[in-house]
């Protein structure tokens, strides 16, 4: 459908990819998109790979799954692996830089970012990570505004913890800028 | 509730729905994929002065909501397949005895303990002959969180109208699914109550009615002093054994149900009066349908969607409208063809009736259905 | 039927379906005395039954009635006492709806210390289905499924009951009617999950296959070998082995699981 993105996030269980997904689906919501949120997960609370998926519409979605992502977020070697594939040419895919170490071929443009190292040194905690994750593929992709993610990031979080999650953010914004400059610079 | 748009799960709605309904008692046991419906429920119905407990099993479960519903309350549990199948024989019970409830099933991938988080749409006969003996059914299906919402809601209004149990037939897809929606308002959707019975007890016999209605209920507790029993019983509620008064009961429960389809059936067609193949599918997988039935639009093909909310009892009339005017139809469901059975059993040899069936524990995917739709409409007989 | 009592049943349902020198109608007399003693509000007392001989005394009897499935009677009764608290619900059941088909629903109801008075009718054998063992049928009796002597071993359903939770635990038999009633009467009045056992007697099942002779000589049998506490601890181990007691066996306080849940919905109301 055009004016839709299709974006899949993974990881192992517990890295909170399914909460991220929710944030960026409500952060969507704020920007007037539709979006349908679904999920996939196995019977493990912790480990192996699940992933969650929005899509993002000006349109009424009819789907619910991803088909062929726009957006690809890995943050483990096996989710990677598992569902990487079907990346649409020139899609955008963010991988861990410290997790992950084999990427496998694709037309994608890979990101390979510091993503749970940032949430462990910057932040004091690797729990964040999903919300670094969330911050760079908001500033990476642009689909949607940097107010609003931080708008549903900071309805969603338990109370106490809105600094450290915000901080979480902002973090993860700026690897998204940085690696987008770099990126342009590489082609300039 | 707010007008603002939110992201809501399928079950959230469900609970939110039963809550909206005036439901207040809930019985249940964990299983995936309906858990969050009593986990939710668990926190909701206290605040609303409602009422919330996790049963022993799935037969305590079905057997606490008769129990709850006889005292006026309305009730409801939520399952899934294998909890469906300890749930049937009070299920049986609440039919025969006339008790208004409302179960949920989830359904995920089967038989047996299946895959829990995979979709399935495997219960469409179970939800129909799942119970011992012959009775009517209701059984609707939401294909989207929003509708869950809005079928959650009816399926009170049919269960408090018809004094029934009213099955409402999710699958994994829908029950997991967020998407965004914005709640009704209190009043934007109607909510019906049981009627009560408004003689002396003297003059009260509890299953007293017309020949094809439900008769009024009174609640446990405020005089009456009646009967129920999952036997057989006459209109005073005692069991009885005499064949003709066995008929007469027999025929007014399912004359209750068959004799009013106008206000029970709903169904959703899109496209189909110019079309030369219509899809029927529901829950899930007509999510799949519709942008399948899309793109062969877009190749040109005339194809339209039916979709039953109401599975049970199925929507015949339409059906048979559909096959008398010679459209080919494809039923695309996650079984190895349930509906399709009944949907050939009304074409009765009037056109062609191809299935499109995947039951691997993933959604169909939009491709498959669109190559089915291709090979039946370019190579099945038509009219 | 003394006149006192009538007010409690549906006259135009009697006679009763049960055999002649059939326990159970003994029961239903001591139950609508403790009723009638007790000043229950007939139209706020709820009957709940399940399958079996002992089940239909439900419809026998001018209250709210429920006549359930096989061996839920607890269940249905959890729902109708949690959504109505304020009724007095009485559960009267067998030893096979009880113990076989319905034994998790009634450990659930006793762990949860719901205020259920549950009467127990025990018979020793299924009798509504012509004579199979059941859960509580003693080891080596004679029964249709058991025509060489019961292999298994009964529940002791009083110890059962204590280890689960029931906060009353009194047994009678059907020898014992003034015991029987006031013990109904004790276990209305605890507020929790009581448990009333009743051994009474099957003179066409249990009766015929082991030999026990009349329905007068199966009560004699039930004076002779129901003992009271006192009693049995005087006795030795070998006099000990066919004797039970007889009288309250277990008594103790616990939180009300429907008071609970009242306080937990005054706390989270409105939230």
């Amino acid at each position: 459908m055009p004016g839709t993105w299709e974006v899949r996030l993974s990881g192992s269980g517990g890295q909170g990819l399914i909460l991220a997904g929710i944030i960026l689906a409500e952060a969507a919501i704020i920007d007037g998109q539709n979006v349908v949120q679904t999920q996939s997960y196995g019977p493990a609370a912790r480990g192996g790979a699940s992933k969650a998926e929005v899509i993002i519409s000006q349109e009424e979605i009819d789907y619910p799954k991803v088909d062929r992502p726009d957006i690809f977020l890995g943050l483990n070697q096996e989710s990677v692996l598992k569902y990487m594939d079907g990346c649409k040419d020139n899609a955008l895919a963010i991988v861990d830089a410290g997790l992950v170490n084999h990427i496998p071929p694709s037309k994608a443009r890979v990101y390979a970012l510091p993503i749970t190292e940032t949430a462990r040194k910057q932040v004091g905690r690797e729990l964040v990570a999903n919300v670094v994750a969330l911050g760079a593929l908001s500033a990476l992709s642009g689909i949607v505004s940097r107010e609003s993610v931080t708008t549903a990031l900071l309805r969603r979080v338990p109370k106490g913890t809105e600094d450290m999650n915000r901080k979480a953010l902002e973090l993860g914004f700026n690897l998204g800028e940085q690696a987008l400059a770099g990126a342009q610079a590489g082609h300039n | 509730m707010s007008s603002e748009p939110r992201l809501v799960q399928g079950n959230e709605a469900c609970a939110e729905g039963a809550i909206y309904a005036g439901m207040r008692f809930y019985a249940g046991y964990p299983i995936t994929p309906s858990t969050e419906i009593a986990e939710i429920l668990a926190k909701r119905l206290p605040q609303v002065g409602g009422k919330f407990i996790q049963m022993e099993d799935e037969i305590a479960s079905m057997a606490a909501v008769v129990g709850a519903s006889l005292t006026g309350v309305k009730s409801m549990t939520a399952t899934s397949g294998p909890g469906f199948s300890l749930k049937q024989e009070n299920i049986g019970y609440a039919c025969m005895a006339e008790i208004p409830c409302v179960v949920v099933n989830v359904q995920r991938l089967g038989p047996s303990t299946g895959v829990a988080t995979a979709p399935a749409q495997g219960d469409v006969m179970q939800a129909r002959w799942g119970t011992h003996g012959d009775h009517p059914i209701i059984v609707l299906t939401p294909s989207s969180v929003k509708e869950t919402f809005e079928l959650t809601v009816r399926a009170f209004n049919l269960a408090e109208k018809f004094r029934v149990p009213v099955i409402l037939l999710m699958d994994e897809v829908v029950g997991h699914m967020r998407e965004k929606v914005i709640l009704p308002e209190p009043g934007e959707l109607p909510v019906y109550d049981r009627l009560k019975p408004n003689c002396s007890r003297e003059d009260y016999y509890p299953y007293r009615a017309d020949w094809d209605k439900a008769p009024p209920m009174a609640f446990f507790g405020e005089g009456y002093r009646y009967h129920v029993t999952g036997l057989f019983h006459d209109e005073s509620g005692f069991a009885t054994e005499k064949p003709e008064v066995i008929d007469l009961q027999l025929r007014r429960l399912h004359n209750k149900i068959y004799r009013h389809l106008d206000e029970i059936i709903t169904y959703h067609s899109e496209q189909t009066e110019d079309a030369e193949l219509v899809v029927i599918s529901y829950g899930g997988t007509a999510r799949a349908v519709s942008r399948a039935v899309k793109l062969a639009r877009q190749e040109g093909r005339k194809v339209g969607i039916f979709r039953p909310q109401t599975l049970w009892p199925f929507p015949e009339e339409a059906v048979a409208e559909l096959a008398g005017a010679g459209k080919k139809l494809l039923v695309a469901e996650m079984n190895y063809g349930q509906l399709l059975l009944e949907v050939q059993r009304v074409a009765a040899g009037r056109c062609a009736v191809t299935g499109c069936l995947q039951t691997n524990g993933e959604l169909t995917q939009p491709e498959t259905i669109l190559n089915k739709i291709r090979e039946v409409y370019e190579h099945a007989p038509g009219n | 039927m003394l006149p006192e009592i009538e007010q409690y049943f549906r006259l135009e349902k009697l006679p009763h379906m049960w055999c002649p020198g059939c326990g159970n109608g003994i029961v239903l007399h001591c139950l609508v005395k403790a009723i009638d003693k007790l000043c229950l509000d007939q139209d706020r007392t709820v009957m709940v039954s399940g399958i079996g001989c002992a089940a239909r005394a439900s419809g026998y009897l001018d209250f709210d009635t429920l006549h359930t499935t096989h061996g839920r009677a607890l269940a249905f009764a959890t729902g109708v006492k949690f959504a109505k608290p304020e009724l007095n619900v009485f559960v009267l059941t067998g030893d096979g709806d009880c113990t076989a088909i319905g034994g998790n629903h009634f450990i659930h109801a006793a762990r949860r210390n719901i205020n259920l008075t549950t009467i127990v009718f025990n018979n020793n054998i299924y009798g509504m289905t012509g004579g199979q063992y059941s859960p509580m049928t003693p080891n080596a009796c004679r029964a249709t499924t058991s025509p060489y002597g019961n292999l298994e071993r009964p529940f002791n359903l009083a110890e059962l009951a204590i280890a689960a939770g029931a906060t009353f635990v009194g047994r009678a038999t059907t020898y014992h009617t003034k015991q029987l009633t006031d013990l109904i009467i004790e276990g209305y009045k605890n507020n929790g999950f009581s448990l009333i056992e009743v051994v009474t007697h099957c003179p066409t099942s249990f009766g015929r296959h082991n030999k026990m002779g009349s329905p007068a000589d199966m009560l004699k049998w039930q004076r002779d070998h129901g003992v009271t506490a006192m009693r049995y601890e005087n006795l030795s181990p070998e006099e000990r082995s066919d004797k039970f007691i007889v009288g309250v066996l277990h008594r103790c306080e616990a939180p009300e699981y429907t008071a609970e849940y009242q306080k937990l919905q005054e706390k989270f109301r409105g939230r």
